[in-house]
């Protein structure tokens, strides 16, 4: 394949450097626009699933005229399978902590949040001691940006952005109508740049290395590196960063267990790839790799042929079922649905036929669905029904 | 004032009587009494000044604000994928024969609840638990075991 | 044009007001996109996705109440992927509704019956949730039921409770497939804050919300041959009903109503109205004695502004949020109860009826009515004073039962002895009636002259402005109210219980320097209440309105002073206002009840 390529271990975000001080006080003597321009010009692309276009975010908070804005840190990471964030926000916090603050200039803010899911608890404590050091530093070189952390209370849906910010005014977190999207209308009424801790961390490396370096790595449109979170049947589990682009067949020789039949990318709401196609498939951001490219949040879990798909996909859609606001109809009622679907086909109940209903019905629900939890349920429900159906039946 | 009002008005005290202060508000409740009773709710509607039912909508949105009594520990045993591919469930069971306990119980000595949970962000070291805010993960029968004997001696039991 | 925006709606090209919603836009081309969650007097939520069109060139749908038109969109309506979309979605919430439609209270009224029905889901493929849910109904309340089963939580309950009413008795509960609608704790609706007003009822698409019905009790009652049954029908029903009886929103029926009830066999069918011009005498002269209190004597424990007190939902609402201030309120009981108290002694010994064989019925605008008869403080007749409250819907119910063309009905008069009313009476049923018609007699009374407005109409409180105010100047009053001679009494009225909040707390912080408020405790006024007619918006509001001042107009009499059978009332039987008989029969107390 033209664009795809080895697999390259790379190490930008966990490269332990202490001089976030000196990358703070230099990035903040050049120009917003400037900044800006570096961003949009790494084509950087939000870490946490969706893949909007960094710079562009920033650009847009950046030119809304309000009294006050705010910068959020997104750090309610729960998609099955994913286990970065914690990583990152245990091993470098400062490079997120000089990331928000770097974005408070960029777009006009002096206000900061973490939001950090409330599985991460234990991390609370020795990040308050990483802000009271970085607001002091900000303090000596007269800069205004405070940073608190708000914790959440364990709820996937929360790390939809406008959940979170739902949760954050002491809310329900349903995410809202969009538009208008944070840029404009975030928390608080206020325009808000929400970012992933992953995403941060990159635009630090953008920042510290110049937009070049990142933009070198990986292929056209995923550009730069990405963190894997790779657990399940694989000898080694853990956090990898790798080039965006690699094709899935060399990640499953380097990762797999030698019997590897599927892996589910992106976690609960990504896509099951069955053995047989590994070889198409590239992960990066969406569209336009040969074969089938794989947006994602970097969750990568290896299964091999001990494993059930059904009962990997019941699991999944017990989750949603679960962790769905329930606001919308498509969600709440369509989660249901699909796992007594799947469970009725098993036991006999329903016809075998009854998955093309339910194949449907996710169509719907990506169609429909107020926000993209239900949105992509459609995602695993297909990918596995369509390549293990027969497991779905006997 | 009891106890209860005089915590909900320190917390609210600390963090402001508004809206945006009611997570933390029942995070640190919670965190005191190990869960938010009627009381406690009604309590921050006062002080907060917002609707009980409000209070209550809210707090039942959240896996973590208990709103049935529970025990002074409490275990939440990550059930999703990963975990169950690495035996949660042996785990589970260890954990329900030596507490005596099923899921959705609490001790009778209030000790100790037993909840699953949604993925806990630990796949790389499954299965993986949460007590209180405790992390522990590679969970084993055995491992499991050692980890509550050492929370029973803890509080003088056994 | 820069303040309009070119889209197209299935491939017509229109111009649409900028910050129209496609929903908006596409009812001004005379395109219904279907509805759930969606209600004109509520914020958008956008949760029950009923209303998904397709934008071309969006992979997904969007919902056409949530989102702006923007320039050069195209928009389908219905388009093959929208309506497969939408079958899906109307099939899934049938599937976690309890769809047993033939024993619904809202069988033939219902927004998901309409749409199944149009859509013409005719198989339901999708597994069957009601059963594996533990659904729960509570009829526990006096006024409303809340049957979970029928809930298709699309929150317009509990957008209402809290943007009209700010009550918040309502709330969302739990997520995912638990999520529901629910009170403080899953209480019943009679043990939290619930003020009865029957707004969310008003406001449900389905029978998740509907009113605790009487209708066979009154039926009994009716059949029963030792039973003198009498009945009472408020201001704004005859506004409303004919809309439940297939005419235009803003039809007068008064005569036709009288009509009907005398034909289901009423023994005797009078008019709330009578003793809403009694409540004036009644409420007037406090105000009078209460200005002479404090003005006069600096009577420190006497409290203004005086608050009116005939909206039942008000005052349980004013028992749960201001408990310290209600003695701000009227000591008056409301028409219906004065009514049911007068029935029962008054009328009783005029007819000659042992009280113990009359039954007192009353047709209101309103579930909190039902509340408030069955208050234990309401027998001062030494029986119930009022033995059942039948909303509008469920008067239009026993119509449509009886098999009468209400249409073709001759117009009849009330029955005389409490059936005399005025215009002021009438008026009773619009936010702003109350004022007026007292306005009307306290000026009268204290200056000898007409209230100096046009043809009697005091304008400033008319209209639906959440809060109106108005000053009237006291000039030359006869001798006996000398001490208001200059002084400019002021008012203010109040509608919806949000904006009774915002009149209240500025009462509670001292910045109010009203003498006078009228509170009403739905949006409207009385004809906006929670017993009308399914649907009730904004604009239908506007048009019952219309009608009721129209009714007032029509009247000779339009002052409640005027009112000749209250006048016998007082000579015959009760004295004088705020009299010792009035005392017992007319007043009340309030209850101080728990906010949280």
């Amino acid at each position: 394949m033209a664009n795809s390529h080895q697999l390259k271990r790379v190490d930008f975000i966990f490269r332990n450097e202490n001089d976030w001080e000196k990358v703070l006080s230099s990035t903040i003597k050049k120009k917003p626009n400037e900044l800006i321009n570096e961003l949009i010009s790494s084509e950087l692309k939000g870490r946490g699933g969706a893949g909007f276009p960094t710079g562009l975010k920033w650009k847009y908070t950046s030119e809304e005229e309000s009294d006050e804005k705010y910068i959020i840190c997104n750090a309610d990471e729960g998609e099955p399978g994913t286990f970065k964030d914690r990583e990152i926000l245990s091993k470098v916090p400062y490079k997120v902590l000089t990331a928000m603050a770097v974005c408070g200039y960029v777009t006009g803010a002096t206000k900061g949040f973490i939001y950090l899911r409330g599985e991460y608890k234990f991390l609370e404590a020795e990040l308050n001691k990483e802000i009271a050091e970085f607001e002091y530093y900000c303090n000596e070189i007269n800069f205004d940006f405070k940073i608190s952390i708000f914790m959440g209370s364990g709820a996937y849906i929360c790390g939809e952005e406008t959940a979170l910010m739902e949760s954050m005014e002491g809310r329900r977190g349903e995410p809202r109508n969009k538009p208008p999207f944070p840029t404009q209308v975030g928390y608080m009424g206020k325009p808000t740049v929400i970012n992933n801790v992953e995403t941060l961390v990159h635009t630090y490396t953008i920042f510290k290395y110049g937009a070049k370096k990142f933009y070198d790595l990986g292929v056209q449109y995923s550009r730069g590196t990405k963190l894997f979170s790779v657990s399940g049947d694989t000898p080694k589990p853990g956090i990898y960063e790798l080039e965006l682009g690699m094709s899935l067949q060399d990640f499953v020789y380097e990762f797999g267990d030698g019997d590897t039949k599927a892996v589910q990318v992106g976690g609960a709401s990504g896509f099951l790839v069955p053995r047989k196609k590994f070889k198409d498939a590239a992960i990066g951001f969406k569209g336009k790799l040969t074969g089938i490219s794989l947006p994602t949040g970097g969750s990568m879990m290896l299964f091999n042929s001990s494993r059930s798909m059904f009962n990997v996909l019941d699991n999944y859609l017990e989750f949603f079922r679960e962790e769905s606001c329930g606001q919308c109809t498509p969600c709440r009622v369509g989660c249901q649905q699909l796992l007594l679907g799947i469970k009725a086909v098993k036991r006999g109940d329903k016809p075998a036929l009854y998955l093309d209903k339910l194949m449907r019905l996710t169509e719907t629900m990506q169609l429909t669905a107020k926000c993209g939890l239900g949105q992509s349920v459609a995602n695993s429900f297909s990918s596995i029904v369509e390549n293990f159906r027969e497991e779905m039946i006997y | 004032m009891d106890s209860i009002q005089s915590l909900i008005k320190n917390l609210a005290d600390q963090h402001g009587r508004k809206r945006e202060s009611l997570l933390p508000i029942m995070q640190a409740v919670v965190e005191q009494e190990n869960y938010l009773s009627e009381y406690s709710m009604v309590e921050i509607a006062r002080e907060v000044d917002i609707p009980a039912a409000d209070v209550y909508g809210t707090a039942t949105f959240y896996s973590f604000i208990e709103t049935k009594p529970a025990g002074k520990y409490i275990i939440r045993i990550c059930k999703t994928i990963a975990c169950v591919m690495k035996g949660k469930n042996q785990v589970l069971f260890a954990i329900q024969d030596m507490l005596k306990i099923k899921l959705g119980e609490t001790t009778p000595d209030k000790r100790f609840s037993l909840l699953e949970s949604n993925c806990l962000g630990w796949c790389h070291k499954a299965p993986a638990m949460l007590i209180n805010n405790e992390v522990y993960t590679e969970l084993t029968p055995e491992k499991v075991r050692e980890i509550l004997s050492d929370y029973m001696r803890k509080n003088g039991q056994y | 044009m820069a303040n309009k925006v070119n889209i197209s709606i299935n491939g017509f090209p229109v111009d649409i007001e900028k910050g129209k919603t496609i929903l908006e836009a596409a009812e001004e081309q005379g395109i219904t996109i279907p509805t759930l969650c969606y209600h004109k007097d509520l914020c958008v939520a956008g949760n029950c996705r009923v209303c998904v069109v397709e934008v071309a060139g969006q992979g997904r749908l969007s919902a056409a109440c949530a989102t702006p038109c923007e320039d050069g969109m195209e928009i389908l309506t219905n388009s093959l992927k929208v309506r497969n979309s939408r079958k899906h979605i109307i099939e899934l919430l049938l599937a976690e509704h309890n769809a047993d439609c033939t024993k619904c209270y809202r069988n033939g009224n219902c927004e998901l019956q309409i749409l199944a029905s149009d859509y013409k889901i005719m198989t339901q493929d999708f597994i069957e949730l009601v059963p594996l849910k533990k659904y729960s109904i509570d009829m526990f309340s006096p006024s409303i039921i809340k049957d979970d089963s029928k809930c298709i939580r699309c929150q317009r309950c509990v957008r209402t409770c809290a943007e009209l009413q700010g009550v918040n008795a309502l709330t969302v509960a739990h997520k995912g497939d638990e999520m529901k609608i629910t009170t403080f704790f899953e209480k019943h609706m009679r043990d939290v804050v619930c003020t009865n007003c029957g707004q969310c009822v008003n406001h449900c698409p389905t029978g998740a919300l509907v009113e605790k019905n009487y209708i066979e009790e009154v039926w009994e009652a009716i059949a029963n041959p030792n039973k003198h049954v009498v009945v009472q029908t408020a201001p704004a029903v005859r506004v409303g009903l004919g809309e439940e009886l297939g005419l235009e929103a803003g039809s007068r029926v008064t005569g036709q109503m009288v009509a009907a009830l005398k034909r289901l066999g009423f023994d005797s069918v009078l008019d709330t109205d009578f003793t809403a011009d009694l409540t004036i005498i009644e409420e007037g002269t406090e105000l009078l004695t209460r200005l002479k209190k404090v003005l006069v004597d600096g009577d420190k424990n006497v409290k203004l502004p005086m608050a009116t007190s005939c909206s039942p939902g008000w005052i349980k609402y004013m028992e749960h949020l201001y408990p310290e201030h209600l003695d701000h309120l009227s000591t008056c009981k409301s028409p219906q109860q004065m009514f049911g108290a007068l029935a029962k002694t008054y009328y009783a010994k005029a007819r000659n009826i042992e009280p113990n064989k009359i039954v007192s019925v009353s047709i209101m605008p309103c579930t909190a009515k039902k509340f408030e008869a069955f208050r234990p403080e309401m027998h001062d007749s030494g029986y119930r004073d009022v033995d059942y409250v039948l909303t509008t819907r469920e008067l239009a119910i026993l119509i449509k039962q009886a098999g009468l063309d209400f249409d073709k009905l001759e117009p009849v008069k009330y029955d005389r002895l409490m059936g005399e009313s005025t215009g002021a009476g009438v008026i009773f049923g619009v936010t702003g009636g109350v004022m007026e018609a007292a306005l009307r007699t306290v000026y009268e009374i204290v200056t000898g002259r007409e209230v100096p407005f046009d043809n009697l109409n005091i304008k400033p409180v008319r209209g639906m402005e959440a809060i109106k105010e108005a000053t009237i100047k006291i000039e030359k009053p006869l001798k006996e109210w000398a001490f208001l001679d200059g002084i400019e009494v002021k008012c203010a009225v109040a509608h919806g219980l949000v904006n009774a909040k915002t009149v209240m707390d500025a009462v509670k912080a001292g910045k109010a320097d009203y003498h006078f408020i009228e509170f009403m405790g739905c949006p409207g006024g009385c004809l906006g209440g929670g017993g009308q007619p399914i649907p009730t918006n904004a604009k239908i509001r506007e048009k019952r309105a219309e009608a009721i001042y129209a009714e007032d107009g029509a009247l000779t009499l339009r002052k409640s002073h005027e009112n000749s059978e209250v006048a016998k009332l007082y000579k015959d039987f009760l004295g004088k206002p705020l009299g010792a008989k009035s005392h017992k029969l007319l007043h009340t107390k309030y209850t101080k009840r728990q906010r949280y």
